[in-house]
């Protein structure tokens, strides 16, 4: 009863509504070995017979109404070339490294929840757990210092952390760690939708896209899954497109990095190259031509090629479609651009300062590894004028003021400007108390390098341990909000543009694909902590290899399990798959002022595109679907269709 | 995991002592690289684990030039990787040692339990029989087979041998020596692989109450060797196709070939066909080319890995004008 969360009284009650069989001995018994409850069974055994509806079989295809922008009919008509093809990305999963799963410990006594779960949301945890615990909310304490990869993957409690509780609960209150072993983290803690698409692309000699026309499907397993952005960050003027959801027996989709965005560069990054390939263009010079039709980030979009092209040498190395040169393997180029949201999300925290100087915030955040807590501590002494190591920072406890979970990119935005708005409302409590004895006003007060002076005269000042010590035996405590729309200007801002290229090496004998080097040229607004966000950036770009190269969920037609969880057959690109990688952070004019935006998402958009590609410009022909595995390249060297 | 009994013999009459007469009643414990993961994963339960650690005089490298070289069956992948002696006088077995797994695995997994590893085929590994057949007939012939056996794989068994050490072992003419119940007994690596025809049988000729305890090779010289594997992943990935080449050569022409192709078949596979086609020709891009060709002339895909014929011709040729090219 647990794995479903679905309560015997549920069950029973729905059973006494009839059941269109009898259920014969043995099978009752198998429902009882298999954890059904005696009430359960018994209400199986004693529910009447009713007539079958009749049969309902549901089509697993969902078929969204076509979408038509513009007159796509008389734009075809008008192209001068019109490139057709197709594209795809395969199912595949999180495979987190740390896999899911969680510490309970249920005290029947106190009847209060320590719950320790692998997570991207601590703040939300507790309310996903409380109806079906039938306990409330504020008996579970959440925490978690460090999670081992979520990827989109962690934002709820999952069926283990139930497991888990109700077993300590039976314990006694023992903790019970339930966590998923390999096998189980790939076949049901998540997966990425599968996307698949015949494009037709209608273009001018010059290079002027004029329209677009797709027919697109895939899956996120049982649900089916929704459609994809397509054409991708290009607004092509006339277009008509269509998205058929199919819903399969698999592990169910989860968010994955980005949710939707690599499937849809993969389609329409690939689909406009070939288009470009079609008119002997530089996919550059394409995408510069074509640049309007990315819309507000325009701008961003030129400045980051340009960057791109000086760090890659494109325009130097670059070749039209199939490398002449001799020997089994070719090499090439190939681009694609992205774009993403990334506000901040809700975010609270608790300022405290200390009479003794110290520093303490407390925030319901978590950090992914990415970052977080250098971020906050950078923002909060910047804003007090004090140093890192005298602020404690608190985070990672659902004791602490509510933050959002970390998805979206909607981390450093939230955290960022709570912080600083949190600083800056105790730093004037501060201010407020000690400007008499400075004979100053609070607003005329500067706090900079452990030093509190009035502006325009340094000489009058206290250290920041003497003006703390002003407090008495108190500490003074103040909130941050994100958002706060009483004090303006919102220090958040939403949309970001990326650039990103790929050289690669193909082995045309053995279909092996090598990746020589790859440039990542990213803006995310106001860039806090440089080293973090490139990590950021490397990071994606290592995950996008992987689902370029290697990743992909199999199922077996015969069995219907999956074939591969595991890390021999579910790949993920190692050391010495990773090649040269050059990242490059937007900062300065045009990117600083509109404020923090996030950068978990978006670096992970393009690899895909990019890296297909650049096998096609190597190798002459497209391999339509990645990841571009060696049976693939061969197939498509051997259809040799351009 | 199942329970199941530890055990730690002193030497190997103990050791066969406490083997059984099937394989779920005993398993042979060394790096454990292999069998922890089939334990776990509840592929190979077995009620009693032999730790044959703790048996002295079973790891080592000897060598001379008279004699050959010996592998005690306990001595690390990357010790033998790392030997001075293996890497003067035979580089394929080095290379062929110091590819395989990952540097972690290399310091664990030892030389006799890579020979008697079990396949990785993902049915074997989902739970679904070594054989994985179902209702009488193949789940991989009907199902995903991208990375099964394109050659020798008419009978039940689709799988590829999983060995990387062992082909380069076999171009070499190396023995084993395994200690049971009756006694030592020697016999060539090439026939210590077999193809099994039902679930019962094992895909090499070790009896239950059998253990490797060492491999034999013997002496050369003017040999030319290489080894080329086929990978997705540069480095800790099994490859597609591999293939072994041990050329005497006679001036400029080809005395005598032994060439070798892993994970294809069942077994290491030996290449009459790429050695006929090689004997009493110069070694060129078209000769090694006629090779490869040759050793795929017998070559039956499944309905997903044609691909893998590709690779192997290129694994071959690539081979042997590598070896050409090399050492002798």
């Amino acid at each position: 009863m647990l794995d479903n969360q679905v309560p015997d009284r549920q069950v029973v009650e729905k059973l006494k509504e009839g059941i269109t069989f009898k259920p014969t001995e043995a099978q009752l018994k198998e429902f009882a070995a298999n954890g059904a409850s005696a009430t359960v069974v018994d209400a199986l055994k004693n529910a009447p017979l009713k007539q079958s509806e009749g049969p309902k079989v549901k089509s697993p295809y969902k078929r969204a109404a076509q979408q038509t922008q513009g007159d796509p009919d008389a734009a075809f008509k008008e192209a001068e070339a019109v490139s057709e093809g197709y594209y795809g990305a395969s199912v595949i999963t999180h495979c987190c490294l740390e896999t899911h799963g969680a510490v309970m410990a249920w005290d029947p006594k106190t009847n209060l929840i320590d719950a320790q779960v692998s997570t991207q949301n601590v703040s939300g945890i507790a309310g996903q757990m409380a109806q079906p615990l039938g306990i409330p909310a504020s008996n579970i304490h959440m925490h978690q210092q460090h999670v081992g990869g979520g990827f989109g993957s962690k934002f709820g409690p999952d069926r283990w952390s139930f497991v888990a509780a109700e077993l300590s609960k039976m314990a006694g209150g023992a903790p019970v760690k339930m966590m998923l072993d390999r096998r189980a983290e790939l076949e049901v803690a998540g997966a990425r939708p599968s996307a698949f698409a015949k494009v037709k692309v209608g273009v001018k000699k010059d290079g002027t896209i004029t329209a677009w026309e797709s027919s697109s499907w895939g899956t996120g397993g049982p649900g089916g899954g929704g459609a994809y952005p397509i054409p991708y960050v290009f607004d092509i003027p006339h277009q008509r497109k269509q998205h058929t959801a199919v819903a399969t027996n698999t592990g169910p989709g989860r968010a994955w990095r980005a949710p939707s965005h690599p499937q849809a560069a993969a389609i329409s990054m690939c689909a406009l190259e070939d288009a470009a390939a079609k008119i002997g263009m530089d996919p550059y010079d394409f995408f510069v031509k074509n640049i309007d039709f990315t819309g507000p980030r325009k701008k961003n979009y030129l400045e980051e090629l340009a960057i791109a092209n000086d760090l890659m040498g494109w325009k130097q190395n670059w070749h039209q479609r199939g490398d002449k040169t001799a020997g089994p393997v070719k090499r090439g180029l190939g681009l694609s651009i992205h774009t993403w949201g990334g506000r901040g999300h809700a975010s609270d925290c608790n300022f405290t300062i200390h009479p003794d100087g110290s520093v303490e915030i407390k925030m319901g955040t978590q950090d992914l590894g990415t970052g977080t807590r250098t971020a906050i501590l950078m923002v909060a002494a910047d804003a007090l004028g004090i140093g890192i190591d005298q602020i404690k920072l608190l985070i990672g406890d659902s004791n602490y003021p509510v933050s959002g979970g970390s998805g979206g990119s909607t981390t450093i935005g939230g955290v960022s400007s709570s912080s600083r708005r949190g600083a800056i409302n105790a730093l004037n409590m501060l201010l407020a108390k000690i400007a008499p004895s400075l004979n100053a006003k609070p607003e005329e007060l500067v706090s900079k390098g452990n030093k509190i002076y009035v502006s325009g005269d340094p000489s009058r000042s206290l250290t920041w341990q003497q003006a703390c010590a002003k407090l008495g035996a108190m500490p003074i405590t103040a909130t941050g909000k994100n958002p706060d729309r009483e004090h303006p200007p919102d220090l958040t801002n939403s949309g970001v543009a990326g650039v990103q290229m790929a050289d690669v090496s193909v082995d045309t004998d053995t279909g092996i694909v090598r990746v020589n080097k790859m440039v990542a040229v990213q803006d995310c607004g106001l860039v806090i902590n440089v080293k973090t966000a490139a990590s950021q950036v490397y990071g994606a770009l290592i995950m996008g290899i992987s689902y370029a190269l290697y990743e992909e969920k199999i199922m077996d037609p015969v069995s219907g399990r999956m074939l591969n969880p595991n890390m021999q057959f579910y790949r993920l690109a190692g050391y010495a798959d990773v090649p040269e990688l050059v990242v490059h952070m937007m900062t300065g004019p045009g990117y600083d002022e509109r404020g923090v935006i996030g950068l978990g998402e978006p670096p992970v958009v393009s690899p895909g595109a990019a890296i297909s590609n650049a096998v096609a410009n190597a190798i002459g022909v497209r391999v339509p679907e990645i990841p571009l595995t060696p049976d693939r390249v061969i197939a498509a060297l051997q259809k040799g269709v351009a | 995991m199942r329970q199941f009994e530890y055990t730690a013999p002193q030497s190997t009459q103990q050791a066969v002592g406490l083997l059984g007469q099937n394989w779920a009643q005993a398993q042979i414990l060394a790096g454990g690289t292999d069998l922890l993961a089939l334990m776990k994963d509840d592929i190979e339960p077995p009620k009693r684990v032999v730790n044959i650690k703790h048996i002295p005089g079973l790891a080592g490298i000897q060598y001379n030039a008279t004699g050959g070289l010996r592998i005690g069956a306990l001595t690390k992948l990357s010790e033998v990787a790392d030997n001075a002696d293996v890497r003067r006088n035979y580089p394929m077995i080095a290379f062929a040692f110091d590819e395989a797994a990952s540097p972690q695995i290399r310091y664990m997994a030892t030389a006799g339990g890579n020979l008697c590893q079990r396949p990785r085929c993902w049915y074997f590994r989902n739970g679904f029989g070594l054989l994985a057949m179902k209702d009488g007939k193949s789940m991989v012939a009907d199902g995903d087979n991208r990375y099964h056996a394109i050659i020798g794989n008419s009978g039940a068994a689709k799988f590829v041998t999983p060995s990387t050490i062992a082909p380069a072992l076999i171009a070499h003419n190396a023995k084993v020596r395994i200690v049971g119940p009756g006694g030592q007994r020697e016999i060539e690596l090439a026939k210590f692989f077999r193809t099994p025809q039902s679930e019962t049988e094992r895909e090499h000729d070790l009896k239950t109450n059998e253990i490797v305890t060492e491999i034999i090779v013997p002496p050369i010289s003017g040999v030319k060797t290489a080894q080329y594997e086929v990978r997705q992943k540069q480095a800790f990935d099994w490859p597609l196709s591999l293939a072994s080449v041990a050329l005497s050569m006679d001036g400029n022409t080809v005395k005598q070939a032994t060439i070798v192709l892993g994970a294809v078949a069942p077994v290491p596979w030996v290449s009459q066909e790429a050695a006929q086609a090689l004997a009493g020709k110069p070694i060129n891009e078209r000769t090694a080319d006629a090779a490869g060709q040759a050793a795929v002339s017998i070559a039956k895909p499944l309905s997903r890995n044609t691909y893998k014929v590709q690779l192997t011709r290129v694994a071959v040729k690539r081979a042997i004008l590598q070896a050409a090219g090399g050492q002798s």
